[in-house]
């Protein structure tokens, strides 16, 4: 089917592209841009002058829910949150129940998805079989199946002869090593930063150490791995610091870090509201100050969702029995833009932390709109101010702490192989 | 806003919760109150018919006698039906949840829940859920508040120093844990105290504790120089997991409050517990016994207090339940 979608501002940061171009669509792929090509046939129109037209959103660390916790979200529910999302790839961890720790839950998973048709799932293998921080999983075979990196989620890896082991063995096959670096003793049972409010609240508190701490072994090991890593989330001014030593040194790292840490610090959390209640914790507003700076230096690359819907009960508890995590899909674009309108980020380089740059750390041909490439695209207005309304989500999580924040750009087209497979209802 | 959902649309109290972001004039109607229940006590018949035909229920997910017993006496004396329950917790997402167990409760017509829970904003979650004739009390959530034991604090401080504006007040012991500490804090600050100290080894207290308004010492000679009260926290020894302090033995050496240790602090110095206390352990019984010790006047003026904040949150009810 060919798809003209004309007149857009072409963003294409991969091919350092910003221009007013249309582009032809056929058969799944980019196959002109203002030129169409010889025997093309319009089917579809779709009118781009005054939106943007950029790669489909590639969000780096979302969980859909499925298999295991279906009462929380399932693959089709989440699917089409992400489309409303401007989101065409997603990367989810391995802790599903059953975790991914065989090719054939990396392979099922992706079958899953791929009968839904409309987003491309990229999983990530387990580290250690069943997350036990102990063993290590087939990793030939899990990227053989298709896992685009390992990780051991949110479950610690405590042996350091483990976690060299894991990064050595990793490397071998090319694998990125995704971590979610935290000192698991210093973490605790906390729940929110160490800080003023926990002082305030009572909240048992999670240091900024926590984080350092864990940071700093794992940049030790890859040190003496070189094996290539990727940094889930960070939370800290000085982790950040960490990561930008390393980086200037030479090591193979890449870090990312949450929508939601770029806005909110622990002040947010108000009187107990556990929407705010997440892992890392929203933390101190020099860490949020400097989790930006460090957007435009390049030391972090990449803002992903970290979506975990839920049901509202898992958040209709005291806040440490509550659930952490944030439903985040539909905010992820909003957000990052919303950094664009502070002065922080230019679009180009906005779009690129959720485009080509995921791409690159995940190794997948994605989140580019050369000839040639899949017709994964998000068309959004960026003329347009909106009030977001939680109740109104695709998700089937709510727990969104957003609610009646004022965003400008919104999602109008996502066409992913090229399919439009979200339509802005007007 | 300040105080929160604590006040009614008319600024009537209808929830304690916290003492944070109440007004001045709150606590000092408490106090007063207060004052006017006191002799109620002494009289043969100690009942007014201020709560008459409402039903006060006592939850208590975390057990506690002596202070589920002072709620039951006062709401006694205010002529409430009382019933106590001390539920078992399920965990999340298993069995039933607090917000159920207070919804089954509230169906039976309940007017009042005195809520405990070891959980930090327990009894704010539940005041968001109920509706708005409804009142809550919290009698202790985790390590955030105890907002009825710091009045009674206060009311004591006052009856033997009868102002707040010039007093030196100290605070011994587990700041970090301590949900009493921090309503302490509060109050103190709400009704004027101009210095506020905590006084404790660094493993005790939490990061950023001066941002609540209080001086922090580890030591105890400079930390009670010159104070004109002193309030012993308990030590929950069970809670030390063996870093938080070393050992009993050089805590009470550091920490516990003795006759030498009390000569710092001025001469008129009141001595406070919120207890039960550990004698030898964080205070020697010599002091907890001695002529400073005002401890168990604070048992005695829990019950006028807790009275006085049980007749407040009830005063706006039945407009409440009209609108």
């Amino acid at each position: 089917m060919g798809i003209v979608i004309r007149n857009g501002r072409v963003i294409d940061p991969a091919n350092s592209v910003d221009d007013l171009n249309t582009l032809f669509v056929d058969d799944g792929f980019v196959v002109g841009i203002n030129d169409p090509p010889q025997g093309f046939e319009t089917q579809r129109e779709i009118d781009a002058q005054g939106l943007i037209v950029c790669p489909g959103l590639i969000d780096i660390r979302a969980r859909l829910r499925e298999p295991g916790q279906e009462y929380k979200a399932t693959l089709e529910s989440e699917i089409s949150a992400a489309a409303a999302g401007g989101i065409t790839t997603l990367c989810i961890p391995p802790d599903t129940n059953p975790v991914i720790d065989t090719p054939a839950m990396a392979q099922m998973i992706q079958q899953r998805a791929w009968q839904i048709g409309k987003s491309f799932i990229h999983p990530l293998g387990a580290l250690t079989q069943n997350l036990d921080g102990e063993r290590l999983t087939n990793m030939y075979g899990l990227g053989d199946a298709g896992c685009v990196g390992v990780s051991n989620a949110l479950s610690p890896v405590r042996d350091t002869v483990v976690m060299r082991r894991a990064m050595q063995y990793a490397a071998t096959f090319d694998l990125t090593v995704f971590l979610n670096s935290q000192d698991p003793w210093l973490r605790g049972n906390g729940v929110v930063h160490e800080g003023e409010v926990s002082t305030r609240l009572g909240l048992p508190a999670i240091p900024e150490a926590a984080e350092t701490v864990g940071v700093a072994r794992d940049l030790a090991l890859i040190d003496a791995t070189r094996a290539r890593c990727h940094f889930n989330g960070l939370s800290t001014a000085r982790a950040v610091e960490m990561v930008a030593q390393a980086t200037h040194e030479g090591l193979p790292v890449t870090a990312d870090v949450t929508a939601h840490n770029l806005h909110l610090t622990e002040h947010d959390i108000g009187l107990f509201d556990t929407l705010c209640h997440v892992s890392p914790p929203l933390r101190s507003q020099r860490d949020r100050d400097r989790l930006r700076a460090a957007l435009t230096e390049g030391i972090i690359n990449v803002v992903c969702s970290d979506h975990q819907p839920h049901e509202p009960d898992a958040k209709l508890a005291p806040f440490s029995e509550s659930e952490p995590g944030i439903s985040g899909l539909e905010t992820l674009l909003p957000l990052t833009l919303k950094l664009v309108s502070e002065g922080i980020l230019n679009l180009p380089g906005a779009i690129a932390l959720l485009t080509a740059n995921p791409a690159s750390i995940l190794g997948i041909d994605s989140g580019h709109l050369g000839i040639g490439a899949t017709a994964d695209i998000c068309i959004f207005d960026w003329g347009e101010e909106w009030t977001f309304d939680r109740q109104r989500m695709l998700s089937r999580g709510k727990n969104n702490p957003f609610h009646h924040w004022l965003f400008r750009g919104r999602v109008t087209h996502t066409l992913i192989g090229g399919n439009v497979v979200h339509t802005r209802n007007p | 806003m300040k105080g929160g959902i604590q006040y009614d649309k008319s600024g009537k109290l209808r929830h304690f919760l916290t003492v944070e972001g109440l007004a001045r004039e709150t606590l000092v109607h408490i106090l007063d109150t207060a004052e006017s229940f006191i002799t109620f006590g002494e009289r043969e018949i100690k009942k007014v018919p201020i709560l008459r035909g409402k039903t006060v229920v006592n939850l208590f997910f975390e057990s506690s006698t002596r202070t589920r017993t002072t709620f039951e006496i006062a709401a006694k004396r205010l002529s409430a039906d009382v019933i106590n329950l001390n539920p078992k917790r399920m965990s999340t997402s298993k069995g039933e949840s607090v917000l159920d167990t207070v919804r089954n409760l509230e169906a039976m017509h309940t007017d009042m829940f005195v809520v405990r829970d070891a959980h930090s904003g327990a009894a704010y979650l539940i005041a968001q859920h109920v509706p708005s004739h409804v009142a809550i009390i919290n009698a202790g959530d985790g390590r955030h508040a105890h907002p009825t034991q710091a009045m009674l604090d206060v009311f004591t401080i006052r009856q033997h120093k009868h102002e707040f504006d010039n007093l030196r007040v100290a605070i011994v012991g587990d700041i970090l844990h301590s949900r009493v500490a921090r309503s302490q804090i509060h109050a103190l600050n709400i009704l004027g105290v101009p210095e506020i100290r905590v006084v404790a080894p660094r493993t005790l207290l939490p990061t950023e504790v001066e941002k609540l308004g209080v001086h922090s010492y580890t030591d105890m000679r400079p930390g009670l120089k010159d104070v004109d009260v002193v309030i012993m926290l308990r030590l929950q020894l069970e809670r030390m997991q063996g870093t938080l302090i070393a050992s009993e033995q050089e805590y009470f050496n550091l920490y516990g409050l003795t006759e030498a240790k009390l000569a710092y602090a001025k001469p008129d110095v009141l001595v406070m517990h919120p207890g039960p206390i550990n004698r030898g352990l964080e205070i020697a019984s010599e002091v907890a016994d001695g002529p400073h010790s005002v401890i168990l006047n604070q048992v005695t003026n829990g019950i006028a207090v807790r009275m006085s904040i049980m007749a407040m949150v009830m005063g706006g009810q039945a407009e409440r339940k009209e609108s």
